[in-house]
C-alpha cells in the first residue's frame, strides 16, 4: 500500500470514529474543509507515526503545517528515509 | 530523653504467643521466640537512644528488629529493599543517623563512620533493653522521581487506625501483603498482625506472584492487602483459583469498579475493602461496600479522629495518624497552618459519593484541556477482556499532547478479535468520556511495569 493510500485509510477510519462526513479528498482540498478539528489531526498524526514510523511535523524544526490535503500527503512522502 | 507517651510495639506481645508466627520463605519465627530472644548481635544494648538505619536484605529480619528496637532507639529509619548505599548516603545525613542495623556487608566508606550492629534470627537470650522513649519512625515516600523524602511518624500515629477499630476486630487473622513492610502500606499490615494478635506471611524479594500465593495458602493466610495493580496481577496470574481469603484489602491506588467486581467474583466468600492511606497522610478511611469511591458524608466531619476536606479538587486530611513532618535541613512543611495534609489526590463528587480521579501532578494537558490518566483507565478496565491498562501522555505537534493507552488483554484472547476489541474499547471511551480524553491510539501489550511500591509506573507524569 502506498503512503498516500495508508493516509487515506487512516483518515477514513478517524472520520468514521468521530462521525465526520468527509468531502472528496482532492489534492487541493484545504485541510480546514475536511471537517477534522485539531484533535482529529493530532490522532491522525499519532497513528500515522505508528504505521509509517515517522512524524514529519516534529522531525523538521521549521516544518510548517500543510494547508491542503495534497501538501499533507507530500509531507509524509518527502521525509528522508 | 522523652518519656514514652505510647506503648511500644513489643508490649503488644501479650499471652498466647506460641501459635503465632512471622514467616518468610525459608524461616518461620514464633512470637514466643521474639519475646524471649534477641535478633541483634553483640553490643546491641548500645543502640539505646541512637538514630538507627534498619537495612536488611529480607523483610523478616526487619520485622524482628522493629519489634526489638521500638521504644529503645531515638529514631528508626526503615530502608526499603531497592535503595543502595550510594543513594542512602544523603538520606542518612538528613536523618542524623549514627547507627546501622543490617545483615548486609557495609561499603568501606561507611564502615568507620557508623556504629554497626548485625541482625539475625532470634537466638541470643534477650538482654531486655529498656523501653524508655517514644521512638520516631522514619520512612521514605514512594515518589517516583528524584530522591525520596523522609517522613517522620510516631508509633501512636502509625497504630492509630488499628487501635481505633479495636484490635479484636481481626483477632487470629493471618495476614499477608504484596507490599513490603518497610513501606507505609506494608508496615500498616505488619502492625495489624502484631497488635491485633495475628500471624503474618511475608513475601520474598523478587518472588513471583504465584509462588507467594502458594505460600499464602500453605500458611493459612486469611487477610491480605495490596495495591489495585498487585491485585490485577494476581487475577491475571490465575493463581487466585485455589486461594480463598476472608478479607481482601486494596490501597495505594484508585480501586475502580471493574477491579472491585473482579475481586468479588474471584473471592466470593471474602469481604473486600478499599482503604485510603498514604505515607504522609496516614490511614484516612476504608470502604467496605464494594463500590468505587467513598460516601460524601465522610467529608467535612470528624470520623474516628480523621477530618477530611476538599480544596481546589484535592483531598486534605487532618488527624493524629498523619506523619508529623518531613525530616531534613531544608524539608518543606508537611501540613498547612491548620494541620491539614494535602494528599495531591484529586476527587470529584458525583451524587452522594466522591470518586478519585487521579494525581494532581499526573494531569495530561491536551491543547489546554485536562485529563487524568486514571479516569481513562477506569473506563478501559470495564471491558470484559481487559485485565489492566495504563493511559499516558504522548507528545503531539498539533495539540502538545494526546492520550494513548497500553492495554493488557485476558490470557487466551483470540488475536483475530483484537481489532473488534479495540473498536469496542474506543466506543466505551466515547460514550463515557469527553472527546479529548478518548485515547488516540490503543496498543495491546504483554506487561506493564510496577514501581517498587506496587503502583503502575507513570514515567511521563
Amino acid at each position: 500500500m502506498s503512503v498516500k493510500s495508508k493516509i487515506f485509510s487512516a483518515i477514513k477510519q478517524i472520520a468514521e470514529e468521530q462521525r465526520i462526513t468527509l468531502p472528496p479528498l482532492d489534492d487541493d482540498l484545504p485541510l480546514n474543509d475536511t471537517g477534522f478539528d485539531s484533535l482529529a489531526f493530532a490522532i491522525l498524526v499519532a497513528r500515522l507515526e505508528d504505521e509509517l514510523g515517522v512524524d514529519p511535523f516534529t522531525v523538521a524544526e521549521d516544518a510548517a503545517f500543510p494547508s491542503t490535503f495534497g501538501e499533507f500527503v507530500r509531507a509524509y512522502e518527502n521525509v528522508p528515509a | 530523653m522523652s518519656p514514652p507517651d505510647s506503648v511500644a510495639l513489643r508490649e503488644y506481645l501479650g499471652p498466647g504467643l506460641k501459635d503465632r508466627t512471622i514467616s518468610g520463605a525459608r524461616h518461620s519465627v514464633s512470637f514466643t521466640d521474639i519475646a524471649q530472644h534477641s535478633c541483634l548481635t553483640e553490643r546491641s544494648c548500645e543502640l539505646s537512644g541512637r538514630s538507627v538505619l534498619l537495612a536488611t536484605s529480607g523483610q523478616l529480619l526487619s520485622a524482628l528488629a522493629m519489634i526489638e528496637l521500638d521504644g529503645v532507639v531515638r529514631r528508626l529509619l526503615l530502608s526499603p529493599p531497592d535503595l543502595d548505599w550510594d543513594r542512602l548516603q544523603d538520606l542518612l545525613e538528613q536523618a542524623d543517623i549514627d547507627a546501622i542495623v543490617t545483615d548486609r556487608p557495609l561499603p568501606p566508606s561507611h564502615a568507620g563512620k557508623y556504629f554497626v550492629v548485625g541482625v539475625d534470627l532470634p537466638q541470643r537470650k534477650s538482654t531486655g533493653s529498656k523501653v524508655d522513649r517514644a521512638t520516631e519512625w522514619l520512612m521514605l515516600t514512594s515518589g517516583t522521581s528524584g530522591l525520596p523524602k523522609i517522613v517522620r511518624h510516631t508509633f501512636d500515629g502509625l497504630a492509630g487506625a488499628i487501635i481505633a477499630e479495636g484490635p479484636a476486630r481481626y483477632r487470629n487473622a493471618t495476614w499477608g501483603t504484596f507490599y513490603d513492610i518497610r513501606r507505609y502500606g506494608g508496615l500498616h499490615i505488619f502492625l495489624r498482625a502484631v497488635i491485633g494478635g495475628g500471624s503474618m506471611v511475608l513475601s520474598e524479594p523478587g518472588e513471583a506472584v504465584a509462588a507467594y500465593v502458594a505460600r499464602l495458602r500453605a500458611g493459612g493466610v486469611t487477610h491480605i492487602s495490596g495495591t489495585p495493580s498487585h491485585w490485577r496481577r494476581l487475577l491475571m496470574s490465575g493463581a487466585s483459583a485455589d486461594f480463598s481469603p476472608d478479607y481482601v484489602r486494596l490501597s495505594g491506588e484508585i480501586a475502580d469498579q471493574a477491579l472491585l467486581d473482579g475481586l468479588a467474583r474471584a473471592f466470593p466468600h471474602a469481604s473486600i475493602g478499599h482503604a485510603y492511606a498514604s505515607t504522609e497522610a496516614g490511614v484516612g478511611f476504608s470502604v467496605d461496600d464494594g463500590r468505587e469511591g467513598f460516601p460524601a458524608h465522610l467529608i467535612g466531619q470528624d470520623h474516628a479522629g480523621v477530618e477530611m476536606k476538599v480544596v481546589d479538587g484535592s483531598l486534605r486530611i487532618r488527624s493524629r495518624r498523619t506523619a508529623r513532618a518531613y525530616v531534613g535541613a531544608e524539608a518543606p512543611p508537611l501540613a498547612d497552618a491548620e494541620g491539614f495534609v494535602d494528599t495531591g489526590d484529586m476527587v470529584e463528587r458525583r451524587g452522594e459519593r466522591y470518586h478519585f480521579v487521579g494525581r494532581r501532578g499526573g494531569i495530561i494537558n491536551i491543547g489546554g484541556l485536562k485529563v487524568h490518566p486514571e479516569e481513562v483507565e477506569a473506563v478501559i478496565n470495564r471491558h470484559v477482556c481487559v485485565r489492566m491498562s495504563r493511559a499516558r501522555s504522548r507528545r503531539s505537534p498539533i495539540t502538545g499532547a494526546i492520550v494513548v493507552a497500553d492495554v493488557i488483554l485476558a490470557d487466551g484472547t483470540d488475536a483475530a478479535r483484537h481489532e473488534t476489541i479495540r473498536a469496542e474499547i474506543l466506543g466505551q471511551c466515547k460514550n463515557r468520556l469527553a472527546a479529548w480524553k478518548v485515547p488516540a491510539v490503543i496498543r495491546f501489550v504483554e506487561r506493564l511495569d510496577l514501581t517498587a511500591a506496587g503502583k503502575l509506573v507513570r514515567t511521563d507524569a
